[in-house]
């Protein structure tokens, strides 16, 4: 079980250009404060969170704006000093209409973050624990914005042998993780202390891709000091190590059997933003309030790693990188792989948002779709040992219901098998689609 | 700066792509039968260029022909056209008609892939149908081999290539035996060191087994296909080859002989790992490998042919359906892999 050979990989997966050249090495910026914030209540996986403030109420950066809509949801604070204007629907990344606080900052205030007194969080039980993790809002920052106080519920049987810290960040274009990593190694091992200890977790293993050398070498030196056995794991660079099972099979070489959870092979997986987000709720009070993003692609003026408030609109974030080239037909929010394209720059930076990437069209795949001659590439490069091409085929066929027979369930949508076609066909979006659709039926099935 | 709304596009993730193409795909074995060409061209002279520029024009005339409006031009782009014709005259003795040549590139494209739906959607090799329909058609003429010679025949052209349409030409022709006819009817084996630089009688491109080799390591190592299934084709061919000779060394051949005469080197390397038409996973490829080995054995030693490697490939891509069904790959966190 424990780890042998320290560069390693997951099997599968495929080498995209890795485009982290232009950002990698520029110290993470602030974006300035703006006019107005617009905060979405369900910026995590769950349900969305609950106001607990109305309009012309008056709110200080770091206090509790909205509180968790139930176990798998998680609250959410005011990014700055202000007032709520109001409570309102607007649209979100994806498009979708959803309620939000829109919030306007006070234009003389400060804006800094008061700290509170550290929190004894040894003298915490867990489930106290979960509870102020829940409090502090944190998600897991890779981009899943999965709650993160829930996969820290100890379980029955269940005992925590390993922390694993994602600092993979194997998206082309992103570099917020590797500056996090860089910059704030102290912030990430005080995390890695207090959660490995409150989890009980023998050991702690920082998974970072080799061609993030800066980084490694901070947090080897970094975890040399550390309280608690914390081991830095330099992987051989490859899509998709940052998702948790390729990252426990790369590390471990232990497959997380399908439909499972990483605690049921003793493990908790956290991304390192994350993990430094948690050391500063218990250290300093400090709630999600602001994350690190990479703003880059071909068609920004100026490529940057930037702090940038919570609900700050995506507009003010490119104005401040000096806006987009005249060519650009494409912004996404998040990495290349896995991102959402976004059809308005209206839109805020939310909790799991990693990068803001424009192109042009010369950038971004659009090109001729041959037909399938089954070359195999994409089977040699799902990480998840699927036959992509095979459920593609039957989701044109509108065969949906064949398609758990060839494990359709098991599809991440990494998108690898997209990457790798050489007829270009869209693979990963067609199992997608499919997906939805079976989904939308076996609810009508049960509603009927 | 203010920021003016660009017309923003909603295509979906993933927004990059691998820079290779299907057409390049198919380029690649081109490229891979150049030396294959240049060796049949080099044995057989000019006859070779007429039967390969014959085969490649019937293939893509059809589906130039028979694509969609507007399409033809787009489909021949694909390239898969003229490998299957380039395929189909390799498969060819040299001293064909060249009207037949024409006529089998005809039939494999069209029979072989255009009424399946096109390319990727058919079931059987498109060179090896049309292979396939001249065998049946012209018996004689399909095993009747000229003479091979080096490049002083050069400008000779072989047996009745230049037969009118429709006739199969005069049979005055200097003909010789294969080396595997020869081992079949007279128990007479052809030195492995000629079969392996390909001076013997033979189809176009099934000689010489050095440079058949030489272009399956180059397509292995770019990955355009399985290397299982070579593999696998190979090791039951030599496997069960070997235990007949063990069996009876005087009336069997060697399994090298097995390996390197006729046509199965040419087979496995360039129509058994047509990805089409042989299955996608690990072990789906070992037992459509091992299958065509053991057919081409159990063909040419019991049956009533002294070649089997066409009827093997296509026997076996008739099952590609089944193997693909039966043996799926194991998904990531289901039970072990491979």
């Amino acid at each position: 079980m424990a780890p042998e050979n320290w560069i390693s990989t997951f099997r599968h997966g495929v080498h995209p250009d890795e485009h982290k050249e232009g950002t990698e090495s520029l110290p993470i910026e602030r974006v300035p404060f703006v006019e107005s914030y617009i905060l979405p209540l369900g910026q995590h996986i769950g349900a969305p969170s609950v106001p607990v403030v109305k309009p012309k109420d008056r709110v200080q950066r770091g206090q509790l704006i909205a509180k968790p809509g139930g176990f798998v949801s998680t609250a959410l604070h005011s990014p700055v000093t202000g007032h709520v204007t109001a409570l309102a629907n607007r649209r979100n990344a994806m498009g979708d209409l959803v309620p939000c606080i829109l919030l306007e900052a006070d234009p003389y205030a400060t804006q800094r973050f008061e700290p509170r007194a550290p929190v004894d969080w040894r003298a915490l039980s867990s489930k106290e624990f979960v509870d102020q993790t829940q409090m502090a809002g944190l998600v897991g920052m890779g981009g899943a914005a999965f709650p993160s106080h829930v996969k820290y519920v100890p379980q029955e049987g269940k005992p925590v042998r390993f922390l694993v810290v994602n600092g993979c960040e194997c998206e082309p274009y992103l570099t917020c993780d590797h500056r996090v990593m860089v910059e704030r190694s102290d912030r990430v091992v005080r995390g890695i202390e207090i959660l490995a200890t409150k989890l009980g977790a023998e050991k702690t293993v920082i998974g970072v891709e080799q061609n993030k050398e800066d980084a490694i070498e901070v947090l080897q030196a970094a975890a040399a000091g550390a309280p608690v056995p914390v081991e830095v794991a330099a992987l051989k660079v490859k899509y998709p190590q940052g998702s948790e099972k390729m990252l426990i099979d790369a590390v471990f070489k232990t497959e997380v059997p399908a439909g499972k959870l990483p605690l049921d092979v003793g493990m908790v997986v956290n991304n390192v933003a994350t993990i430094a987000a948690l050391a500063d709720w218990f250290d300093h009070g400090r709630p999600l309030i602001d994350r690190v993003l990479t703003v880059s692609g071909p068609a920004v003026s100026r490529p940057a790693n930037l702090q940038v408030p919570l609900g700050t609109p995506v507009r003010a974030v490119l104005e401040y990188c000096g806006g987009l080239k005249s060519e650009t037909r494409q912004v996404v929010m998040g990495g290349p792989m896995m991102g959402s394209p976004l059809s308005s720059l209206d839109v805020p930076v939310v909790k799991g948002t990693s990068g803001l990437l424009a192109f042009t069209d010369a950038d971004v795949f659009d090109g001729d779709t041959y037909t399938c001659v089954k070359c195999g590439r994409c089977l040699d490069a799902c990480p998840n040992f699927l036959n992509p091409c095979m459920l593609a085929k039957l989701a044109r066929a509108g065969r949906i219901e064949s398609m758990d027979e060839f494990y359709a369930s098991d599809c991440t949508f990494c998108g690898s098998c997209s990457w790798a076609c050489p007829s270009g066909i869209p693979i990963s979006q067609l199992i997608k689609v499919a997906r939805s659709a079976m989904a939308q039926r076996k609810r009508k099935e049960v509603r009927q | 700066m203010k920021v003016s709304d660009p017309a923003l596009l909603l295509r979906t993730a993933p927004f990059l792509r691998r820079n290779l193409t299907t057409p390049a795909l198919m380029r690649d074995v081109i490229y891979a039968l150049v030396p294959v060409i240049g060796a049949s061209i080099w044995f057989f002279g000019v006859s070779a260029i007429l039967v390969i520029v014959a085969a490649t024009a019937g293939a893509m005339l059809t589906e130039w022909r028979f694509t969609p409006e507007g399409k033809g031009g787009a489909a021949l782009a694909d390239g898969s056209a003229l490998l299957t014709g380039l395929l189909l005259a390799l498969t060819l003795p040299p001293g064909i008609p060249l009207w037949m040549a024409f006529l089998g590139g005809v039939i494999g494209i069209g029979l072989g892939k255009l009424v399946w739906g096109g390319l990727g959607h058919n079931l059987f090799n498109p060179a090896l149908v049309g292979r396939a329909f001249l065998q049946a058609a012209f018996p004689t003429v399909l095993t009747t081999w000229a003479l091979h010679g080096g490049p002083s025949d050069f400008l000779a052209v072989r047996g009745a290539n230049l037969a009118f349409p429709l006739l199969q030409g005069g049979v005055d022709a200097v003909t010789t035996a294969t080396p595997l006819s020869m081992m079949k009817f007279d128990h007479n084996a052809v030195p492995a060191a000629a079969l392996f630089l390909g001076n013997t009688a033979g189809s176009l491109g099934e000689t010489s087994g050095v440079l058949i080799l030489l272009s399956g390591i180059y397509l292995t190592v770019r990955r355009m296909f399985d290397w299982r299934i070579p593999a696998g084709v190979l090791l039951a061919a030599a496997i069960f080859s070997g235990i007949l000779f063990l069996v009876a060394p005087d009336r069997y051949p060697t399994p090298l002989f097995t390996i390197l005469s006729g046509g199965l080197l040419f087979g496995t390397v360039f129509m058994a790992t047509d990805p089409v038409t042989s299955p996608l996973s690990p072990r789906g490829a070992w037992i459509f490998g091992a299958g065509i080995g053991f057919l081409v054995v159990l063909i040419r030693v019991f049956g009533g042919l002294p070649e089997g490697v066409m009827y093997a490939i296509l026997l076996m891509n008739g099952a590609t359906p089944l193997i693909e069904r039966a043996v799926q790959p194991r998904p990531f966190g289901r039970g072990k892999h491979r």
